[in-house]
């Protein structure tokens, strides 16, 4: 405990690099997911395609990744673009799926309602199958923050300082607490993110959690 | 008016769903098709409003073909309430009921003042307005469809089995509201429905389909009572037995007339008497 009181300053600074790279690769990769994963739900042909390629991208062994991209993409490993870019390509291997999942899970009668009463394709894509499918994509992407704000860690073998950086560090020194601490305060991250995503989602979903039995009518009870 | 010319329809599998249908639909009354399912009535019903285009053949509203129309337009034009009501699950009563308004480019607060118009001539409560769909009985769900096909003041009501998911006493409540509506809204409604008692008791002119949406014979209710086409018809609107075959019977005060399960239906009224 020694050691964590006499470093907070740097624990809070790696935190912050942390959460920023981990954050941006989990916009980026679900912004990119969701036209990815429309392509395979509306195109039947592209499906089995988009769903299995993108589903490999998880199987690549992520330092390898970190040590390949920098020299396709002709940037610095050391720099935080090299480890953004590897957990947003981590991010789209779950996420795809997850908003394919979610579109298939979309009531299909709602959906010829909602072409019924006049919504045109574009329209009814984002006030109706979008927000139907919420709670499956909510769903991938709570597992894809958590995954990639423990991923981030790796960053550290490339030379990308974050919380990975306590890993190191301790080992070499053979500072235990410190180690300790970067365990903790991944979690701990990865628990308020996850914690926030939960919020938002009662918030923008207000009809999920909403399911109370519907008082039946005197006569309908009756019957 | 609504007019289909020799239209029919055959899906990619190659069933014939619809076969060469002709029949007038005149304006402000209320037209029921009538048939066992996969008959091709739902089938019908969709070309009006281009959900399904047909194979051939034209289907015409006031004179202009519905296919020269821009299809999303012209289904914000016509009312549509379906079976499960299907209403959005994520929209709240007065959301859901204000959809078309919206669609059409109306203000919140206009759309709203206008769904709740509605909630009360549906027979809704007011104090509903905010909830889900989930939060309401099968009944209440499909007063808040009827609502929400009427919300733009459609010319046209398209009811696709509203009332066949919800249980008998619910359903003649909705039928008997319906008919309250249709006489103060004077709407052009087309219904469909499996169940011949409902036929009779909504329409004005009603088609007995047989599969293909072969038209078996149409009619007003009591043309097809008196006088049906044949054997098939007479025993589908269930002229021979069940409680449209009523017989006379005596008693000390006078004839009345009883149904097959020997019931009393009625009195018999001698004219002048």
């Amino acid at each position: 405990m020694e050691w964590v009181s006499a470093n907070l300053d740097l624990i809070g600074t790696l935190a912050l690099d942390h959460l920023r790279q981990s954050v941006i690769a989990i916009v980026a990769g679900f912004l990119l997911s969701l036209p990815l994963g429309w392509v395979a739900w509306r195109y039947r042909l592209l499906r089995g395609w988009v769903i299995t390629v993108t589903g490999l991208l998880y199987t690549i062994p992520s330092l390898a990744l970190l040590m390949i991209l920098p020299v396709v993409a002709g940037y610095p490993a050391t720099s935080e673009t090299n480890l953004v870019i590897a957990l947003t390509i981590y991010a789209i291997a779950i996420m795809v799926r997850a908003v394919t999942d979610g579109l298939d899970s979309v009531d299909p009668a709602v959906r010829r309602s909602a072409t019924a009463v006049g919504y045109g394709d574009g329209r009814r894509f984002w006030a109706v199958d979008l927000p139907l499918a919420g709670p499956v994509i909510l769903a991938g992407l709570r597992v894809t923050a958590v995954s990639t704000i423990s991923l981030a860690t790796v960053g550290i073998l490339v030379g990308v300082t974050n919380l990975g950086y306590l890993f190191t560090n301790g080992l070499q020194r053979r500072i235990i607490p410190e180690v300790l601490a970067g365990i903790v305060a991944v979690a701990v991250i990865a628990l308020l993110v996850d914690l926030l995503l939960m919020l938002a989602g009662r918030r923008l979903m207000p009809w999920v959690h909403s399911r109370v039995p519907a008082r039946r009518s005197s006569v309908e009870a009756a019957a | 008016m609504i007019e289909f010319r020799n239209v029919t329809k055959r899906f990619p599998d190659g069933t014939v769903a619809v076969d060469s249908f002709d029949l007038v639909i005149p304006s402000r009354k209320t037209t029921v098709f009538v048939g066992s399912s996969g008959c091709g009535k739902t089938t019908l019903l969709r070309m009006i409003n281009r959900m399904v285009e047909p194979t051939s053949g034209t289907v015409e509203i006031d004179g202009e073909d519905v296919a020269a129309k821009q299809a999303v337009a012209l289904r914000r034009s016509i009312g549509y309430v379906m079976q499960n009501s299907g209403l959005m699950p994520h929209f709240t009563v007065a959301e859901n009921i204000a959809t078309v308004p919206r669609l059409n480019g109306e203000t919140r607060r206009a759309a709203k003042a206008r769904a709740l118009e509605l909630m009360d001539v549906v027979g809704l409560d007011a104090s509903m307005a905010d909830r889900y769909p989930s939060q309401l009985s099968g009944g209440q769900q499909q007063r808040v469809g009827v609502a929400r096909g009427l919300a733009s003041d459609p010319n046209i009501l398209l009811m696709d089995e509203p009332f066949g998911a919800v249980d008998p006493i619910v359903r003649a409540e909705l039928q008997t509201e319906l008919i309250r509506l249709q006489r103060d809204l004077d709407k052009t409604v087309v219904f469909v429905t499996h169940d011949i008692d409902e036929a009779f008791l909504l329409g004005d002119q009603v088609a007995i389909l047989a599969a293909g949406a072969q038209r078996l014979q149409t009619g007003s209710p009591s043309e097809i009572t008196e006088n049906p086409a044949d054997d098939f018809v007479a025993a589908f609107i269930g002229a021979e037995r069940g409680k449209r075959a009523l017989r006379v019977k005596q008693t000390p005060h006078g004839p009345v007339l009883v149904d097959a399960e020997g019931r009393t239906q009625g009195v018999l009224v001698e004219d002048g008497a």
